[in-house]
């Protein structure tokens, strides 16, 4: 069960291996996670989240591999993570998306369709089995990590921005469904993160690491906030960048 | 049954359970024939989530009623629904008194078994469980009536087992005999910590009733400055009109939840410093009601609302005699923290029972209210823990809502004792709460 203070003990992470995932999952170890499941693409960035696991406090952890893919895997993938947690999940965290190369993936339907699949298809598809199995706990938190290039979508990355405001919004109107059920979904609504997923592009303004928005987030769990933004100020920065003149918006962020 | 979203005391985790209320004996078995995880909830004063069960049926036990005939030694047979402010209102008129009631009426018989509560009088007539007969207990292998002699391990793991070893449905105890609804109350003022641990060490044992409350938020010589009120019943000779009056409903109640935030650091110490100046620095033998005395927070209903929708957690730790540096350090910790703290209550315990989970040892006990919010919190609270593990001292369960399970079998060094007896009376683990699953209570 989860503390008064939003501490998780039983945790299952959906894109375990990402670097925002391993960030957030270390802190929650060193809090009161003991029971880690870890479900990924690639095993051996899985092992090593799984032994940083260990070393911060975890005492059971266990792995599971599926393909973002392959939306028909989702389910499955869920009902192993939560059989593997052995007894009630306190808290289940969506980290599963692709940047992908838009230039490339924009003349590409395939590709395109991969985008939308891996950061929309799939973890929409898991959620509804998250959901489905929270709903039955009468308890249960659900963290999903969404991006703010999907608050407004930039030119230079529709692809990637799109599919993250799908999943942004619909978690939106999903947290509304569980209210009154015990069950909440709170959205990490994050900047750019200094991460394997990004590296190589450049930094914008309000770039952090990822410890930074772990540290966010673990504040975030202790309150009830529908959204939680990393770093804060991009709450007031986007209030005002949304709300822009498209001219000035693209002479904004195409720089 | 009815899907409701329960939380403690403290409001800060919920979950949604199924929600009955069972009448008789017959409907609790069938419903350990029927469910798979239950557990019993009575007036959910338990500050944490002791008494709710996510995705599993909370049986509420309120409709567990009926209040018997008095005897003439003052024996009474009492539904484990029935509140102490219920049996209260029978008792007070008849001229006897319920002979441990913790710092609300609000509790139901069941829930003060379960928690094995305890009083202002614990270091002179110890907890709940040393005025109990004996009482019916449903579990899982059955129904049956459990006493010291006839099953001591049951009766025993049953006091401070937070429900977990069944479902008690009655209880028959001993009240106390009063002659008056009036305790004589003396006040005294005390500068600091030192001062008021000193005085309590020494003159407790001259009074029934003891308590101190201590202000956890005054620095330096000023540190843990306190009131400490000491009474006895009144006699009849004691008061010019003597009266045998039931307890008064409450007239005052907090309407909705107030901001979060509303109590915070600087308005918690002004409350703090009007409450200490508004005491007497010294009075003796004042006249005072027993709701007054006893309850003073029963006198505003839904209290809680004031924390605000992030709710509060109660830390209330017990340590051993020897330890009484423990408590120092502690209220030095959360004075240096600056965390808004509530007067603190304190208070001297007598010996321990022999119920492998009741939370009181021989020593000092000391509750703190703590508004959620702080980012320090957490870790303060964690720091606390170790403090009073190695005093060889514990939390109490059922102010519990945040303890680390790794932490449980140091603090009950007994845990395996209370495991055997609950394997035996519920081979397959229906009873169960949210706190039970946090903290590793079930043996799983």
């Amino acid at each position: 069960m989860e503390n008064a203070f939003g501490q998780p003990q039983n945790v299952v992470v959906l894109g375990g291996s990402s670097d925002i995932a391993r960030a957030i999952t270390k802190k929650l170890c060193a809090a009161r996670a003991r029971s880690i499941v870890l479900a990924g693409r690639n095993p051996s960035l899985l092992a090593e989240a799984e032994s940083e696991a260990r070393q911060f406090g975890a005492a059971s952890t266990a792995i599971v591999l599926f393909d973002a893919e392959d939306p028909s895997s989702a389910a499955r993938t869920v009902s192993e993570s939560f059989e593997k947690a052995g007894g009630e999940v306190d808290l289940v965290i969506v980290a599963v998306g692709l940047l992908g190369d838009q230039s490339a993936d924009e003349n590409d339907a395939a590709a395109a369709a991969r985008i939308m699949t891996v950061n929309l298809t799939w973890p929409v598809a898991a959620l509804a089995e998250v959901r489905r199995r929270l709903l039955a706990q009468g308890s249960g938190r659900i963290l999903v990590v969404t991006s703010v290039s999907g608050i407004r979508v930039r030119r230079t990355m529709y692809l990637y921005g799109g599919a993250k405001a799908g999943l942004d919004r619909l978690c939106d109107g999903l947290a509304d469904s569980l209210e009154g059920t015990g069950v909440t979904l709170q959205i990490l609504r994050a900047g750019v993160v200094r991460t394997k997923m990004t590296a190589g592009h450049k930094e914008p303004p309000f770039t952090t690491g990822p410890d930074e928005v772990a540290d966010t987030v673990i504040k975030g769990l202790a309150t009830s906030e529908r959204v939680i933004w990393s770093p804060p100020a991009l709450r007031y920065v986007f209030a005002l960048l949304r709300h822009l003149p498209k001219p000035i918006f693209r002479a904004i962020t195409d720089r | 049954m009815s899907r409701e979203t329960l939380y403690g005391w403290g409001h800060t985790t919920g979950s949604v359970a199924e929600v009955t209320s069972p009448a008789n004996e017959e409907a609790i078995e069938s419903l350990f024939a029927t469910s798979r995880e239950i557990i019993a909830r009575g007036l959910g004063r338990s500050y944490g989530d002791a008494a709710q069960l996510g995705g599993g049926v909370v049986l509420m036990n309120r409709e567990l009623g009926g209040v018997g005939a008095i005897s003439e030694q003052g024996v009474v047979t009492v539904g484990a629904g029935v509140s102490i402010d219920e049996l209260l209102y029978v008792a007070i008129p008849q001229g006897w008194f319920v002979p441990v009631t913790p710092g609300t009426r609000q509790v139901t018989i069941g829930g003060a078994v379960a928690a094995d509560v305890h009083g202002k009088n614990h270091h002179v007539d110890g907890g709940f469980a040393r005025h109990v007969i004996d009482m019916r207990i449903v579990t899982p292998s059955g129904a049956s009536t459990v006493s010291p002699t006839s099953d001591p391990e049951l009766f025993w793991a049953t006091f401070g087992g937070m429900g977990l070893t069944g479902v008690v449905t009655s209880v028959t105890m001993r009240l106390l005999r009063i002659e008056t609804d009036q305790v004589l109350v003396d006040t005294d003022r005390f500068a600091n910590l030192d001062e008021v641990m000193n005085a309590m060490a020494s003159g407790d044992g001259d009074y029934r009733y003891s308590v101190a409350w201590v202000d956890c938020m005054t620095k330096g010589s000023r540190m843990g400055r306190a009131i400490l009120t000491r009474g006895e019943h009144a006699t009849a000779a004691d008061v010019a009109t003597p009266s045998l009056r039931e307890p008064k409903k409450p007239k005052l109640f907090v309407p909705f939840s107030a901001p979060s935030g509303l109590l915070n650091s600087l308005s918690v110490k002004a409350f703090n410093e009007l409450w200490f100046r508004s005491a007497p620095r010294h009075e003796e033998r004042e006249p005072t009601s027993l709701s007054t005395f006893f309850h003073p927070l029963d006198g505003v209903r839904d209290w809680n609302r004031l924390y605000g929708s992030r709710g509060f957690v109660q830390y209330q730790f017990a340590v051993p005699d020897g330890a009484a540096e423990t408590v120092t350090n502690a209220i030095t910790r959360l004075s240096q923290s600056g965390v808004a703290s509530f007067l603190a209550v304190l208070k001297r315990f007598g010996p321990a029972n022999p119920g492998p989970l009741s939370f009181p040892v021989a020593g000092w006990t000391l509750a703190l209210d703590l508004p959620v919010g702080p980012a320090t919190l957490p870790g303060l609270l964690d720091e606390l823990d170790e403090l009073v593990i190695a005093a060889g001292g514990r939390i109490y369960f059922a102010k519990d809502a945040r303890l680390s399970p790794d932490k449980v079998r140091a603090m009950y060094p007994r845990l395996d004792d209370f495991l055997e007896v609950k394997r035996r009376v519920d081979p397959n683990n229906q009873l169960t709460s949210d706190l039970a699953r946090r903290l590793q209570l079930t043996g799983r």
